[in-house]
């Protein structure tokens, strides 16, 4: 080995190690550059070139670092969205748009105070109108979020108008309906308005790119990270508000009011806000935890649903779907979905079909196999007593939701047995996306009038 | 000759998918071949060629394997896989009929070099 070599190996070192601090490109990248500046290299110095006069030619005509950064960019966007606001190495302007975006965040957030304390001076205190806060706070706090995202990703003016009109259909809907504090239409739409509103944060969220498969795999990633913030955010603010009665308590002064009326819905609208700002400001901070859990609970939750279908099976007793049964099921087959989405987000596409996708497929089955109980149980409830709206929506829910199970249990074998590939069971979530929302966007804009505000 | 940057995006996929039809590659020599193939003329860059094989292999057009060749570094190889093969006919067959159209153009408009100006057949 001459001297030149060794300088020559020692210039790539240094090169590799600045190319690995580009986020965007991973270390197999870097890998696969790498082979390509020696090939270069090797190519340069056989016409005659010194080492490092070769080094020099290769590493310019690869272009300068952060325009390849930004094509591999392009392609890895799921790498992209793992950029921290907080760069090591960032420059002033990063700086500058790091604290411009905690400003933004403080803005919404105080916004979201307002919206939720605002109709107080109108009379609809927060303990006196519950009605008014069951049909409204979804919407209260969810479009300051919404907000947020229009204002960070600069959204254009036809993307604004489009949230804008979605959030005012939703508000004029969900008041002008005359229904009743104790109808279940009021009760349906104090559950899917949010749904369906977290759909339209979804398009400001993508900046309006809400057609692009990829852009809603990184809302379906936002959602589970933001989820997670959001709880453990929920879990610090208990621990407070546990201190805080107990202290004053022990002074003898009563701080409930305060509690209920400024420090919960307060605090819950600041920390929907704040959740999503921590989800991209502190991204890689928990990344490692929400594939983590998913891990952990997959498994879990499959045995769980097999236990369930050996019960059913050796008891032969049937489902019961009075209606906190039904709303049960349906929670757990969303939240069986959501573990489903969010692995489906943190796997990686180019990886080979392993043991923990037989788990998934299992999850997945099982899932599947609970769906067509609950079914058959809401139909033979249907046959029975007629529709109404409860059993209309949880007949709706189940089916959505079965099509999307039975399809994904069918692209699972056919990945396992290599017959396709795994982005196929990506492109097929991102697609049914719209199918959810649709369906809340019915279940809040036409059951009540369809079922003649029951 | 400078190639627009469009008109090298628009031909990149089939020009890959083609050379990894005849047989599979790696980065460095798909690089290479592109530019024999053109003359010199197609000059693409890293930041084209390793994001364009990534989004193929994302598709299922293409798959790699990383091997090391015998006495050689390990190196990235791609190969078309059977998806791709229809993809670079579907390809094949738009291009096929881009370019019988602009032929078409060209012969109507003789008033444009590289054929011969109309004084010269009148």
């Amino acid at each position: 080995m001459t001297g030149t070599d060794t300088e020559l190996e020692a210039q790539i070192a240094e090169w590799r190690s600045y190319m690995l601090r580009r986020k965007a490109i991973s270390e197999a990248d870097v890998d696969e550059l790498e082979d390509h500046l020696r090939e270069r290299v090797g190519d340069l110095t056989e016409s005659g070139l010194k080492s490092d006069e070769a080094f020099l030619i290769a590493v310019k005509r690869m272009g300068r670092m952060d325009e390849l950064s930004r094509e591999f960019a392009r392609e890895h966007s799921d790498r992209l969205w793992k950029q921290l606001v907080l760069d090591p190495d960032r420059d002033a302007a990063a700086e500058a748009e790091r604290r411009r975006g905690l400003l933004v965040m403080l803005a919404c957030a105080a916004l979201g105070v307002v919206a939720v304390k605002l109709p107080a001076l109108f009379g609809y205190g927060f303990d006196g109108s519950g009605d008014f806060y069951g049909r409204n706070l979804g919407l209260l706090v969810l479009a300051p979020l919404a907000a947020y995202f229009a204002w960070r990703r600069r959204l254009g003016a036809g993307a604004i108008g489009a949230v804008a009109g979605l959030f005012a259909l939703g508000a004029v809907a969900n008041n002008a309906y005359p229904l009743d504090a104790d109808s279940q239409s009021i009760v349906l739409s104090a559950i899917h308005l949010p749904l369906l509103l977290w759909f339209v944060v979804g398009v400001a969220y993508a900046g309006g790119e809400w057609r692009s498969g990829q852009r809603r795999m990184d809302f379906i990633r936002f959602t589970g990270e933001w989820f997670i913030y959001l709880v453990l955010i929920g879990l610090g603010g208990g621990v407070l508000t546990a201190f805080t009665v107990g202290v004053f308590g022990a002074i003898g002064v009563d701080a409930e009011v305060f509690i209920s009326e400024w420090l919960m819905p307060c605090g819950l609208a600041a920390a929907i806000v704040v959740a999503a700002w921590l989800v991209e400001a502190k991204q890689s901070v928990i990344e490692n935890m929400a594939p983590v859990l998913t891990r952990v609970f997959t498994p879990l939750f499959a045995v769980t649903l097999v236990a369930v279908l050996v019960a059913i099976g050796v008891t032969t007793n049937a489902i019961d779907v009075e209606r906190d049964m039904l709303i049960l099921f349906d929670l757990l087959l969303a939240v069986v979905l959501g573990l489903v989405l969010y692995s489906i987000s943190a796997r990686d596409a180019a990886a080979k079909p392993g043991v923990f996708d037989w788990m998934q497929l299992a999850l997945v089955v099982s899932a599947l196999l609970i769906d067509v109980l609950v079914l058959v149980a809401i139909l033979g409830r249907i046959t029975e007593w007629g529709f109404t709206p409860n059993k209309s929506a949880a007949l709706g829910e189940n089916l959505v939701l079965f099509v999307n199970l039975a399809w994904t249990a069918w692209l699972y074998v056919a990945i396992i047995r290599r017959r396709k590939r795994f982005a196929v069971l990506e492109n097929w979530q991102t697609g049914y996306m719209p199918v959810y929302a649709a369906w809340a966007a019915v279940v809040v804009l036409v059951f009540p009038p369809l079922f003649a505000f029951a | 000759m400078h190639i627009a940057k469009d008109l090298v995006a628009a031909s990149a996929t089939p020009l890959v998918l083609g050379i990894l039809a005849e047989e599979e590659s790696y980065g460095y020599a798909i690089l290479k071949e592109i530019s024999d193939r053109s003359g010199g003329r197609l000059e693409w860059t890293e930041g084209l060629l390793y994001p364009l094989l990534h989004r193929l292999e994302r598709l299922g057009h293409v798959e790699s394997s990383w091997r090391t060749p015998e006495g050689g570094r390990r190196r990235k190889y791609y190969a078309i896989t059977e998806e791709g093969l229809r993809e670079l006919a579907e390809q094949r067959k738009q291009w096929a009929a881009v370019t019988d159209a602009l032929q078409d153009v060209w012969k109507a408009t003789r008033a444009l070099a590289p054929v011969a100006p109309p004084a010269l057949e009148a």
